[in-house]
């Protein structure tokens, strides 16, 4: 029992019986006590609470007892036990302290909560046929003898005992959540919380129903069940551990408790009638919210022969007004006074079905929500929010001049709690979503399908198998999907390194690079597909837009922006125009977005992977030409990819017999059989996602040995012929393959395995993408510097022949252009073209050896 | 047929029945099914069942079955109503059960009230679609079935033929001037003579009355926007209400309801009260005015129906089994009778169209293999068996693509006509959108049922500028016809909608658009009057050719197919072969089509496997068709 050593008087008084020792079992206090208690409570009392206000309005006294000292409670007309038990006490709005404000429990007014009580106006639909949920009576149970609230098995006082121990007690020391910014793990974690509210002053306590259910099952499942009693209940027990540790604290009102991510979460196709009264957690898109409504609570009226006053609470969606005067019996004398009236913010919101929870085909569904109070003006529309609330059904209204009632109910939500998706989608991983996705038998299936010898061609094989061969361009896009482990070095200065690959295909027109690249767009769950001809910078990346109504500036995400985590498809990489590419410098290495428009100055995260196809300049690839001078990239922006893939047209017959025997079966296999040869789509998706959340895998020393190797044969190769063939940028890439293939395997070691299939993979784009094609020599510094090692060394060589010729010509201080230019040509052993004669001028001339103007040379 | 009236005319009572009897258990809600599925089972049955699609609205008695043949266009969110409640008489304290499924409305006797409160009421969950008639239906659609309903037609039926009577005058009588009707025309103007009489027209009329009725009423200010895909289109919109398996149903699938319709007034009144009153109520109904009017528009417009038995139709050809699927006799029976006679009613048809593409049998060939085409599978994002068919150097300014058109429509169950323009683009709604004030899809062009026929006519299109609207407009016709999907609006995102679509683009030269293969048409003849020329192309056809024509496009798509080892080896072989004498002129998207050609050449003979022949034939077809292309590169080269 861990209870605070200060406060042991006060709770036993609260439990009524001074003389009981202050342990739990205690609260739920001997059988016969209890029923001595009910008996002695005249139904009179038990009833009024919600359908008789006026009882309450002459004893506003009661419910302020509640939090008063025991021996006013001794004086009180209410037995203490009732009390506690009918948390509708607790809503009664004219249990508002009038007086001075007060330090503690006493002096910090109520406040109602709609969310749990506002349509306390009909009949609920009740499924579990036992009765109403909705008057609370203590009752005794013929069995457990125990007071339980009516219709329900919720016994409020060992519910609340349950709920103070679980917010005293409750550590995980390893679940990490967001906001847990400066808790400590391994204290209790609710009170640290309480202690932030008295400190801040925000009267909220969110509570995770999944550390409630890990604690105690039973009050969970009562919490689900039965939100309308049970939060009330943890409402008073937050309340008094709040009031017993800061007994100064100074709150604008009582503590309210929100619960939510209910594990019982639900895609909103999935609600059901048996969902109704139930406490849910759904998520969704904002589409609409209304302006703000006030609700009336509590109407407050005049008689005006007498001036005597009165409150009616709304019953119903109704008030009843009282037709004659308590006082002096005139009928119908009161008068409604709107400025002493009661009234609360009430928000209608329309939420809609988040596109993943669709079904293909199917337009989304809609729930509207009723927001109350503070939580009016939470969300905006476009807000991606968890919502956690309580599912109502009301029967349309009965029209009193037709008989008939229209069959139908209105449903929505009352909203106890938001949660916003999005905000935090800018911030870090959103794991919570996909984590819950996986079912444990499919966790298992995924895991038995990692150990299989062959599962990297198994996946490889099941990528866009409608596209064919082309297997290394498959297995770099699964390496891509997978992406590396996310590695911080901030604490060094290097921020963080990028975990994800980016992989360009360019080839011929009609090499099916669309399709894969729609493939992909349509594999991965965050996946943006845009068309280089098509965007702008603005549309990748972000722009400022004034919203017409509100006149607010509000920042609107790009593709690169709405792929983080995902992958983001370009197509036509190659007509985006220079501005737009620009953009991706930043994306594409250090991983955010800079904005600075219209006053508004961000970085945005943009960790997404790129995937682009580039055609070549001429339409159809020149062999005889370079990657860059083929698809006329800057080298700056291609030294970024990964891996650069070359999809040609193979001149080849075996490869043309598989072709077409490929694609003959395309034409007449069933759609069945097709999906029994090739791994689902939804198994692939899976994989990944799982992979990508749980699999983090590290350099073993081995892997990391074999990775050192790697870098230096490949600085070796080039430094034979003096030429650079790697720099660390591809040591880097050849981490994030080999981190890439562990993946695949599920592995959580990267071991030389992984590393040799990342060379392998490596060295085969390379391959296509960086010989020179004069020398057929792979030469990485085609796609670092744009020019190969072989082609400068003969720039070189040019401008010296240049010189020599130039000085062998004497003293001569002007030359003709197109004399220097033959002379060269005939001097010259390989054909001298304009362009090269052009360029070993414009070395000279930086050697400050002679200058150009116009048609002439001069020498300096 | 001794109790027909019974179930035809007061299902509820049916209904009624098998609940008293089965009270106790929940299974009578799965006997109401078994009961009527029994009945529709019988001879006929089907075509007795009074169909919303023909009759007017207000000649259908409420509360009484009909069936209504439609495209689902919209989903709107599930409803929980009382699927079981109670009444109490507060005079006598009698209480009874009554079951509130098929109704709209919790009826109970004058002297009686619902308790709210009883532990007897059952919560159940149905959901609303919002379904419009098959966008583009051609009008011999819509006759025939009409026409053979009429036939069964009980007498019960509140419908009485004698008011045909006057219709059928009606119909001649706009007939005769095809002018008037020629834009709001969805293919009636041309009447395909003969033994067949539309008898579509009273009922258009009809609507249009009573929608001209509702926008001078003074309760509803702007008139209802039903939500048709096809600008013109006419037709009843339906809210049907469905309470099993609603999962299988997607938006775009067409159905064939059988239901309750429910037009009671009180479904309008309790809106307009809900209007009128004021400050709390307003509160109550949480919806916005523009959502109510489209969620419960005036029952007399929109009537409800709700849905006893539902199914996907494969197809709207009402000269066909409605389902082929099954193992019956029947079918089979009508299958096999029609493949006997299969090849000279191809030899007629492609008679028919080389004479509609003024005498190019190739492009006729062709139209053919386009017609029976569709998307019979996807692999991965790639739809397999769309044949988008542009047919290149049409005549220009010579209404040539307008009369192709019209005989078009004669073949194809639903079809439509795009003719491109500057304005055109950028004027209308092509991709679908969620309007979130009204809690609507918004429908737009593009919203077409499978197998639909659109024929986009780009001989129309000008030189111009295009604008933001224009260019998505185009996109998305591009994206149809690459992918077969069309990407709806949804403001915060786009959804994926695959669809399967024909698309066949009339253009001068190379179509801007993207397509499967270009044919260029080689007109052999000039007519000095197209308009004369091609509708006496269509009187020369025998009604009962023109029916077989129909039966042939229709049957043919549905068949399977298969191509054998054997072949398949000879198509790689000829494949090698072909890559060796061209390298460069042969690619993996050429033997895409050759087996496109081949597939729809040798179903279009009734063929389901591939044979030599038919192989040798489609590379022919082919070979020809690109000669052809080459000829006209060179003589436009020649002319630049």
């Amino acid at each position: 029992m861990s209870s605070p050593a200060s406060t042991p008087s006060r709770r036993r008084g609260k439990r009524g019986r001074g003389s009981n020792p202050s342990t739990p079992q205690d609260a739920r206090s001997p059988p016969s006590q209890k029923r001595r208690t009910d008996d002695s409570t005249s139904t009179g009392d038990l009833q009024p609470m919600p359908t008789s206000p006026p009882a309450d309005v002459q004893s506003p006294g009661a419910a302020d007892a509640l939090f008063s000292s025991p021996p006013q409670f001794r004086h009180s007309a209410i037995p203490l036990d009732f009390d506690i038990s009918s948390p509708l006490t607790y809503g009664t709005p004219s249990s508002r302290v009038e007086g001075t404000p007060r330090s503690g429990a006493r002096g910090t007014p109520i406040r109602q909560r709609p969310d749990l009580g506002s349509v306390r106006k009909a009949r609920q639909v009740d499924l579990h046929s036992d009765g109403l949920a909705e008057d609370i009576v203590a009752t005794e149970q013929s069995l457990g003898q125990k007071l339980v609230i009516w219709g329900t098995d919720v016994n409020v006082a060992s519910c609340k005992e349950k709920f103070q121990r679980f917010l005293q007690r409750f550590i995980d020391p390893l679940d990490k959540e967001d906001e847990d910014i400066g808790l400590d793990l391994n204290e209790p974690r609710y009170m640290q919380r309480l202690q932030e509210i008295n400190m801040v002053g925000e009267p909220f306590l969110n509570v995770n129903c999944d550390h409630l259910r890990s604690f105690d099952e039973n009050l969970y499942r009562q919490l689900i069940c039965y939100p309308q009693e049970v939060i009330p209940t943890f409402d008073m027990a937050a309340n008094e551990i709040f009031f017993d540790r800061y007994p100064d604290s100074i709150l604008e009102h009582q503590i309210q408790v929100r619960p939510y991510n209910a594990l019982k979460t639900r895609n909103m196709r999935n609600l059901n009638p048996e969902d109704i009264d139930q406490l849910i957690t759904i998520s969704g898109m904002v589409i609409r919210s209304s302006q703000l409504i006030p609700e009336m609570q509590e109407a407050f009226f005049r008689c005006q022969v007498c001036a005597f006053t009165t409150r009616v609470e709304i019953d119903r969606g109704r008030i009843a007004e009282p037709s004659v005067c308590k006082n002096c019996n005139t009928t119908h004398s009161m008068a409604l006074i709107h400025n002493r009236s009661m009234f609360s913010d009430k928000q209608m919101i329309k939420l809609q079905e988040s596109p993943e929870d669709m079904p293909a085909g199917q337009t989304p569904h809609t729930v509207a929500l009723f927001a109350h109070n503070d939580l009016v003006d939470k969300v905006q529309p476009g807000d991606r929010v968890n919502v956690t609330g309580i599912y109502r059904a009301v029967p349309i209204r009965v029209n009193p001049r037709v008989s008939s009632v229209k069959s139908v109910y209105k449903t929505h939500i009352d909203v106890i709690h938001y949660r916003k998706t999005d905000s935090k989608r800018l911030h870090g991983v959103d794991e919570e979503t996909e984590q819950k996705r996986f079912t444990e038998e499919r966790v298992e299936m995924l895991k038995e399908l990692s150990k299989k010898p062959d599962i990297y061609e198994r996946l490889a094989l099941a990528l866009a198998p409608s596209i064919y061969e082309h297997e290394d361009i498959k297995k770099g896009i699964l390496l891509q999907l997978f992406g590396g482990s996310r590695k911080d070095f901030t604490h060094t200065g290097r921020g963080n390194f990028r975990a994800e690959i980016n992989i360009l295909l360019c080839g011929d027109p009609g090499t099916s690079k669309s399709q894969l690249l729609q493939y992909v767009y349509n594999l991965v769950p965050r996946g943006q597909y845009t068309s280089g001809k098509g965007s702008s910078a603005v549309g990748l990346t972000a722009y400022v837009m004034k919203d017409p109504e509100t006149r607010q500036l509000v920042l609107q995400t790009g593709a690169l922006v709405l792929s983080d985590n995902g992958i983001c498809c370009i197509d036509e990489f190659d007509k985006m125009n220079e501005s737009t590419r620009s953009v991706l410098h930043e994306v594409m290495e250090q991983q955010t977005l800079s904005i600075a428009k219209a006053g508004i100055i961000c970085q945005l995260n943009a960790r997404t992977s790129i995937l682009a196809a580039a055609n070549p300049i001429e339409s159809q690839w020149n062999p005889k030409k370079t990657t860059i001078e083929n698809i006329q990239l800057p080298h700056t922006l291609l030294s970024r990819f990964d891996l650069i893939f070359l999809m040609l047209d193979p001149r080849d017959e075996a490869y043309d017999r598989r072709l077409a025997r490929h694609l003959v079966s395309l034409y007449y296999q069933s759609e069945e059989k097709m999906e029994e040869e090739y791994m689902d789509m939804a198994v692939l998706r899976d994989y990944i996602a799982y992979a990508r959340s749980y699999v983090n895998p590290r350099l073993g020393e081995e892997a990391s040995q074999a990775l050192i190797e790697a870098y230096v044969d490949m600085r070796k190769i080039g430094s034979g012929r003096g030429m650079v063939s790697a720099y660390p940028r591809q040591l880097e890439s050849l981490i994030r393959l080999a981190e890439a293939h562990a993946k695949v395997r599920f592995s959580d070691k990267v071991e030389t395995i992984d590393v040799e299939e990342a060379k392998r993979l490596h060295r085969e784009a390379l391959k296509q993408s960086a010989t020179d094609p004069r020398t057929g020599i792979v030469d990485i510094s085609i796609l670092t510097t744009g020019m190969s090692a072989t082609a400068r060394k003969r720039k070189e060589e040019l401008a010296q022949a240049l010189r020599k010729l130039i000085q062998s010509k004497g003293k001569a201080p002007s030359l003709k252009y197109q004399q220097l230019l033959d002379d060269l040509r005939a001097q010259s052993d390989t054909a001298v073209t304009k362009e090269m004669f052009e360029e070993a001028l414009r070395a000279l001339a930086d050697e400050d050896f002679l200058t150009v103007t116009g048609k002439t040379v001069r020498l300096l | 047929m001794p109790c027909v009236g019974d179930w035809l005319n007061s299902p509820l009572s049916i209904v009624q029945g098998i609940f008293a009897q089965s009270v106790a258990n929940s299974d009578w809600e799965k006997k109401v099914t078994e009961y009527f599925k029994e009945k529709l089972k019988e001879n006929n049955a089907t075509h007795w069942v009074p169909s919303l699609n023909d009759v007017p609205v207000h000649y259908l008695k409420p509360n009484s079955l009909v069936k209504f043949r439609c495209m689902v266009q919209d989903m709107f969110d599930p409803e929980f109503y009382m699927g079981v409640y109670e009444t109490v008489d507060p005079n006598t304290n009698a209480r009874v059960l009554h079951f509130g499924k098929y109704r709209d409305v919790a009826e109970c006797g004058p002297q009686q009230e619902i308790d709210l409160n009883s532990s007897q009421t059952v919560t159940s969950e149905r959901q609303t679609f919002y379904c419009v008639p098959v966008p583009g239906e051609s009008a011999w659609v819509k006759e025939i079935s009409f026409l053979t309903d009429l036939v069964h037609l009980s007498p019960s039926t509140s419908y009485t033929p004698s008011r045909h009577k006057r219709s059928y005058e009606e119909d001649e009588d706009m007939d005769l001037h095809p002018s008037k009707q020629k834009e709001q025309h969805m293919g009636k103007s041309c009447c395909s003579g003969g033994d067949i009489h539309g008898c579509v027209e009273p009922k258009r009329l009809e609507t249009e009355a009573s929608a001209g009725h509702h926008v001078i009423s003074p309760n509803c200010s702007p008139p209802l926007d039903l939500n048709f895909p096809l600008p013109g289109e006419k037709g009843p919109a339906c809210l049907v209400k469905v309470y099993e398996s609603w999962e299988s149903f997607k938006v775009n699938d067409v159905l064939e309801v059988f239901g309750v319709l429910s037009v009671d007034p009180v479904l309008s009144i309790v809106n307009s009260e809900e209007r009128d009153s004021s400050g709390l109520d307003a509160m109550e109904c949480m919806d916005t005015a523009e959502e109510q009017r489209v969620h419960s528009p005036p029952a007399s417009l929109v009537p409800r129906i709700h849905v006893i038995l539902a199914q996907k139709l494969q197809h709207i050809n009402p000269l066909l089994p409605t389902c082929l699927n099954e193992e019956e006799s029947k079918t089979c029976e009508f299958v096999s009778n029609f493949m006997s006679e299969l090849s000279p009613v191809r030899a007629e048809l492609l008679g028919f169209l080389t004479h509609a593409l003024l005498g190019d049998s190739v492009a006729a060939e062709y139209l053919i293999l386009h017609l029976i085409s569709t998307v019979y599978a996807r692999r991965d994002v790639l739809p397999l068996g769309k044949f988008t068919v542009n047919l290149s150097g049409c005549p220009r300014n010579s209404a040539f693509t307008e009369h192709l058109y019209r005989l078009i429509q004669q073949l194809v169950p639903a079809s439509y006509h795009l003719r491109m323009s500057i304005e055109s683009m950028n004027h209308s709604r092509f991709i679908p959108h969620k309007d979130y004030t009204a809690n609507r899809l918004v429908s737009g062009l593009l919203q077409l049922a499978s197998n639909t026929s659109l024929l986009i006519d780009e001989t129309l299109l000008e030189q111009g500028q295009l604008d933001t609207a224009g260019v998505r407009n185009v996109t998305a016709l591009g994206n149809l016809i690459t992918w077969q999907k069309v990407d709806y609006d949804f403001s915060y995102h786009r959804m994926e909608f695959p669809c399967n679509i024909n698309v066949l683009i009339t253009s001068e030269g190379r179509s801007l658009l993207p397509s499967d293969c270009q044919v260029h048409l080689q007109p052999q003849i000039i007519p000095p009057n197209m308009e004369e020329y091609m509708s006496s192309l269509l009187t020369a056809v025998l009604p009962s050719m023109l029916n077989k024509f129909r039966i042939y496009l229709s049957l043919l798509r549905l068949l399977d197919y298969s191509i054998s080892d054997e072949v398949t080896k000879a198509v790689e072989e000829d494949f090698v072969e072909m890559r060796k004498n061209d390298p460069e002129g042969v690619t993996a998207d050429d033997l895409h089509k050759m087996l496109l050609v081949a597939r729809f050449l040798s179903l279009s003979a009734g063929q389901t496997t591939l044979s030599r022949e038919r192989w040798l034939r489609a590379r022919q077809l082919e070979a020809l068709r690109k000669a052809r292309l080459q000829q006209q590169k060179c003589v436009n080269g020649n002319e630049l």
